[in-house]
C-alpha cells in the first residue's frame, strides 16, 4: 500500500511569537492546534488523530487531555527535529488506512525562555557522556570531515546562510531580517571550528501545527488542495563503529524512497524545504536526497543557487532555522509549513516560486555525526 | 591553548559493560568482536550489532588509533574542549575528546593514543596525541 496521494495538509499555522516568557508550553501546543484548525476550516471536535514528540508536556496523553481531544489513533515519535515531518507521514499512513480522518500535529517550546528538557539518553551514556557532545561540535565534526573529504569551504557553507538571509528580509516574523554577506558569516565568532555563529540557526519560542486530513474532506474546506505525494524515513548511527562515514546522512535512505513513492526526481522539484539547524546540515542534505552528487554540495549552494527567483533551487524561503524560527529546537516543522505555503501560493510574492506544484519537506533530528533520523516528504498541489 | 580539568560524570556501568569498566581501573581499553561474524564493535554490547550473535568477547585495544574527526568546541561554560571520533587500530571508531595537548594544533589523520582520566567511579578513556 502507498500513501500516495491520500492525504491532504488542510491546515497550518506557525506561531508569529520568538518569544513567548508569558506564555506555557501546553498553551502554545493549544494556541498552534487552534490556529491551524481555523486555517482548515474545522473545529477541535473533527480531530480524531493527535501526533505530537518529546516537546509536548508529559507526552501524548497528557497533551490529548489537557487539549480536550478524543482521538482514535495516536502517535508520538520522537526523531528530534524531524519527528513532524515524521508525523506527517505517519499520519499520511494512518489516513491511508482508515485509521483516522482528521490528524492533528503540534509542535511548540520555549527554548529561550526556560530550561530545555534533557536529551534522552541509551545504552551509549556511559561511553559518550562525558565528551560534551551538544548540536554545534557534532555537526562541526561533520563539517570538518566534509571539508577535509570533498574540499568544501567556509565560504561555500556560508552562501547557505545568505540565501536565508535573503528571503528572511521579507518575512516580518523573522528573528533576523538583516541580509548578510559571505564575508560577514566568515568574520562572525567561530563556535565550534568550522562552524561560525552565523552558520548556526536561531533559538526562539514558538511552535506551529498540521492538519492533514483525506481527499473528500479537504475538498469540502475551502483551501487550497495540497496532498502527499511520497514519504521516506531512516535512522542512521556509528553502529559499533564500523567504517564510521560523517560525510553523509540517514537521508541516503529516506529521500529515495520519498521520491520512488511519488514517481518523481528531485529535478522535478520546484521549491525545497531543507532543514538547516546548520550550513553544513542543508549542504549534506542536499547531496544526500539527489540534489547534486556526494561532495558537490558546495559548489551547489555557491553564487546564490538557493536563492528565489536567483538560483535553481529556492530553499527556505521563509528564512528558515537559520534566520526566522527554530521553535523548541526542532525545525521539521517550520519546513512543512513553508512548503505548503510555497504550494499554496501564499508565501510572500517577493520569495513565491511561480508555478510551483510540487515541493520538498526534508530534514534530519538528533545529532547528525551521532545518532539521527532523517524523514522526507514530498508535497503537490492538485 | 590547552585543555581545562573538567570534571567528568561518573560511569555507571551495568551487568553487560561491568568488566570494561574494572578493566578500565587497570588503564586497558577494551572492546568486543563477534567470534561468529569477526567483526570487533564498539561500545560494547553482548549481543553482536552487526550478526546478533551472542558469541562476542572482550579484546583488549592497543589503546592506538589516529583522529578521524574532530570539532573545537569554543562556547563552553568550562572552557573549550576537543571533540572528536578516533579511529582504532583495531577498527571501531568512538567519540572521545583530546587532551593534554594544543588543541588548536589537532588533525585528522593524526596519530593518538588512549589516556584515562579519573571520575568518581571508574577511569574514562580520552585521547592525546603521540609525540
Amino acid at each position: 500500500m502507498s500513501i500516495k496521494g491520500k492525504a491532504y495538509l488542510a491546515g497550518i499555522y506557525e506561531h508569529p511569537t520568538r518569544h513567548a516568557p508569558e506564555k506555557s508550553t501546553a498553551q502554545l501546543h493549544a494556541e498552534v492546534a487552534k490556529g491551524a484548525l481555523a486555517d482548515a476550516g474545522l473545529t477541535k471536535a473533527d480531530v480524531d488523530g493527535y501526533f505530537c514528540a518529546g516537546d509536548a508536556p508529559g507526552g501524548v496523553m497528557a497533551m490529548t487531555d489537557y487539549l480536550g481531544l478524543k482521538v482514535r489513533h495516536f502517535d508520538s515519535t520522537d526523531t528530534g527535529g524531524c519527528s513532524y515531518l515524521v508525523h506527517l507521514g505517519h499520519a499520511a499512513e494512518a489516513i491511508a488506512a482508515g485509521k483516522c480522518s482528521i490528524a492533528l500535529i503540534t509542535l511548540a517550546g520555549k527554548p529561550r525562555t526556560g530550561a530545555m528538557p534533557p536529551r534522552a539518553t541509551g545504552a551509549e551514556l556511559d561511553f559518550e557522556a562525558a565528551y560534551g557532545a551538544t548540536t554545534h561540535n557534532i555537526y562541526g565534526m561533520c563539517a570538518m570531515r566534509h571539508m577535509h573529504e570533498y574540499g568544501t569551504t567556509s565560504e561555500q557553507l556560508a552562501w547557505i546562510k545568505v540565501a536565508a538571509s535573503h528571503h528572511a528580509q521579507h518575512n516580518p516574523h523573522a528573528m533576523l531580517r538583516d541580509v548578510v554577506t559571505v564575508d560577514d558569516v566568515l568574520n562572525s565568532p567561530m563556535i565550534s571550528d568550522p562552524l561560525h555563529r552565523m552558520d548556526c540557526c536561531v533559538v526562539t519560542d514558538g511552535g506551529g501545527a498540521l492538519i492533514v486530513t483525506t481527499e473528500a474532506i479537504a475538498r469540502s474546506l475551502k483551501r487550497p488542495l495540497v496532498r502527499m505525494i511520497g514519504h521516506g524515513e531512516a535512522i542512521k548511527g556509528p553502529r559499533g563503529g564500523k567504517d564510521l562515514d560523517l560525510t553523509y546522512s540517514a537521508g541516503v535512505w529516506s529521500g529515495p524512497r520519498a521520491f520512488e513513492e511519488a514517481g518523481v526526481t528531485p529535478k522535478d522539484i520546484k521549491y525545497a524545504s531543507i532543514y538547516d539547524s546548520f550550513t553544513i546540515t542543508v549542504l549534506m542534505q542536499l547531496e544526500d536526497i539527489g540534489f547534486c552528487k556526494k561532495g558537490e554540495g558546495g559548489k551547489f549552494v555557491a553564487d546564490g543557487n538557493l536563492i528565489s527567483g536567483v538560483g535553481k533551487l529556492p530553499f527556505n524561503t521563509d528564512g528558515g532555522g537559520l534566520c526566522s524560527n527554530h521553535p523548541v529546537n526542532r525545525g521539521g516543522m517550520t519546513k512543512i509549513i513553508e512548503a505548503v505555503r510555497q504550494l499554496r501560493g501564499e508565501a510572500h510574492p517577493k520569495v513565491q516560486v511561480a508555478n510551483c506544484d510540487l515541493a520538498i519537506a526534508h530534514g534530519t533530528g538528533g545529532l547528525l555525526g551521532v545518532r539521527h533520523a532523517a524523514s522526507t516528504c514530498i508535497l503537490e498541489r492538485v | 591553548m590547552m585543555d581545562n580539568k573538567a570534571k567528568y560524570p561518573d560511569p555507571q556501568g551495568n551487568p553487560e559493560t561491568s568488566h570494561f569498566w574494572e578493566q578500565a581501573k587497570q588503564g586497558k581499553l577494551l572492546f568486543k568482536r563477534c567470534t561468529a561474524c569477526g567483526e570487533p564493535h564498539y561500545f560494547p554490547r553482548s549481543l553482536c550489532p552487526f550478526c546478533f550473535s551472542d558469541s562476542t568477547v572482550w579484546e583488549e585495544s592497543s589503546g592506538e588509533g589516529e583522529i578521524y574527526t574532530l570539532s573545537l568546541m569554543r562556547k563552553s561554560a568550562d572552557g573549550p574542549y576537543a571533540i572528536g571520533y578516533v579511529t582504532l587500530k583495531e577498527g571501531p571508531s568512538l567519540l572521545t575528546n583530546f587532551v593534554d595537548c594544543d588543541m588548536t594544533k589537532l588533525k585528522i589523520g593524526q596519530k593518538v593514543k588512549v589516556v584515562f582520566k579519573p571520575t568518581g567511579t571508574a577511569p574514562l578513556p580520552f585521547f592525546t596525541p603521540v609525540g
